[in-house]
């Protein structure tokens, strides 16, 4: 009997895990959380709440300019047409990429993100050098996901220091005239919609990723 | 408080390296789920707001705080608070003894269904307040430098820097207010920066937009 394969799982749990745990048997004695109430939440942002929000949102958007202008009248009231909201979306604000200027956003504070829209942020979006360039060197943060805006465009990065959270709308990639509302959600990756690329190209809709 | 949470324009922080978008997992380990879960849930209890559970994660060894992935630091903040505000006390954390299932005060402890409610719900910031907003679009505006111990969202890379009034974003909850559990309406401006005007590297035409609140400003002299 081979014991290698299951190595991974016996090995013993970290300090870390073993706190967490410690810390989460505490509160439920204490009757200060249920953790079928824990189970919940985590379902919820795992499964639930997640960047097809944001995707629905902005393939309206290229659509329906009607939804379109009431987005960028108030963004919270438009998405809540749809039925988004909640926490981490209350003062939504998008910001629209158009041929001159390009949106990126960021929290050098902390990780304040568009949670309704997106879910929870990625680990590079948390991560220090992540907050620490986007707004000192956007275009080579830019260039580290691949994307290259033109050196004559404007590059507005957007700290999100307040309870302000915001949403690019990116631009409708070309050669998309004639497609569906669903279609176009295909081509509307996470990163879009934080600024770090653009949206997917029609050649790229099956791809997942750029 | 100059934490190391205050990363803008920080250099030498190494590259992103970015998982791909297709392949990355909400969470990279149980515990990070479970540390996820009870700040949310704890934080339901009413015994803190956002800006008090910011500034607990804050308020750390600054190399700590950079070197510590980003649940440990959600870990180390939802301790502090739970220690703070007398919900567990040092022996039962520390030493995992003698835990009294006794609690001083009637906390209500969400069931699911509540849970998913409070999550779904919109809970403004906005507040009222009779006051004149200082600033119209167009001022130019000093962010002054930031003496305060405390908590606050006036980030160092633009202290000393001016900037334009691009909007009046409305009174909000003041966060270096709120982090001491004080609850106070102040105005808020959306503020332009020239990139050129905070690094002395940035594209001509690049800017960055922070959000922030009248205290933390001054009127320039142009």
């Amino acid at each position: 009997m081979s014991h290698d394969h299951d190595h991974e799982h016996t090995e013993p749990p970290s300090d870390l895990e073993l706190r967490v745990k410690a810390l989460e048997s505490l509160l439920v004695e204490k009757g200060l959380v249920k953790p079928e109430t824990l189970n919940a939440i985590i379902e919820t942002y795992e499964h639930k709440i997640g960047p097809r929000n944001g995707a629905h949102v902005v393939a309206k958007a290229w659509t329906d300019s009607e939804f379109k202008q009431a987005l960028k009248n108030d963004a919270t009231e438009a998405v809540a047409s749809l039925g988004y909201c909640g926490r981490g979306g209350e003062h939504l604000q998008v910001v629209e990429n158009t041929n001159d200027t390009h949106n990126l956003i960021v929290c050098t504070l902390c990780s304040c993100y568009p949670w309704t829209m997106l879910g929870l942020p990625p680990t590079w979006y948390k991560s220090a050098p992540y907050r620490s360039r986007a707004v000192s060197d956007p275009r080579g943060v830019l260039e580290e996901f691949g994307t290259r805006i033109n050196e004559k465009s404007i590059i507005k990065v957007w700290d999100s220091t307040s309870e302000m959270r915001y949403l690019v709308l990116p631009q409708r990639p070309e050669g998309t005239e004639n497609w569906s509302e669903q279609d176009l959600q295909k081509l509307v990756s996470r990163n879009s919609m934080v600024g770090v690329e653009l949206a997917r190209s029609p050649e790229q809709k099956d791809k997942g990723d750029k | 408080m100059k934490g190391g949470h205050d990363l803008g324009g920080q250099s030498e922080m190494g590259p992103i390296n970015p998982e791909l978008e297709s392949q990355e997992p909400v969470f990279h380990a149980d515990w990070e789920r479970r540390v996820f879960a009870l700040t949310i849930a704890t934080g339901m209890l009413g015994k803190w707001n956002i800006d008090e559970s910011r500034h607990a994660r804050e308020r750390q060894d600054p190399l700590a705080y950079i070197q510590n992935s980003y649940y440990k630091n959600w870990l180390e903040g939802l301790e502090k608070l739970l220690l703070e505000k007398s919900l567990v006390d040092t022996e039962e954390l520390v030493l995992a003894a003698n835990i009294s299932s006794q609690i001083n005060e009637s906390l209500l402890a969400p069931n699911p269904s509540l849970a998913k409610r409070m999550l779904a719900i919109n809970t403004f910031s906005t507040m009222k307040t009779d006051s004149e907003q200082l600033f119209r679009i167009g001022d130019s505006v000093l962010v002054k430098v930031s003496e305060t111990a405390g908590h606050t969202r006036a980030p160092r890379y633009a202290q000393g820097v001016v900037g334009t009034i691009a909007a009046q974003l409305g009174c909000y909850n003041f966060p270096d207010s709120s982090a001491q559990g004080i609850h106070e309406g102040k105005f808020l401006y959306r503020v332009t920066f020239s990139g050129v005007d905070l690094w002395s590297h940035s594209s001509a035409q690049d800017e960055v937009l922070i959000d922030l609140w009248e205290p933390y400003l001054e009127a320039a002299i142009n």
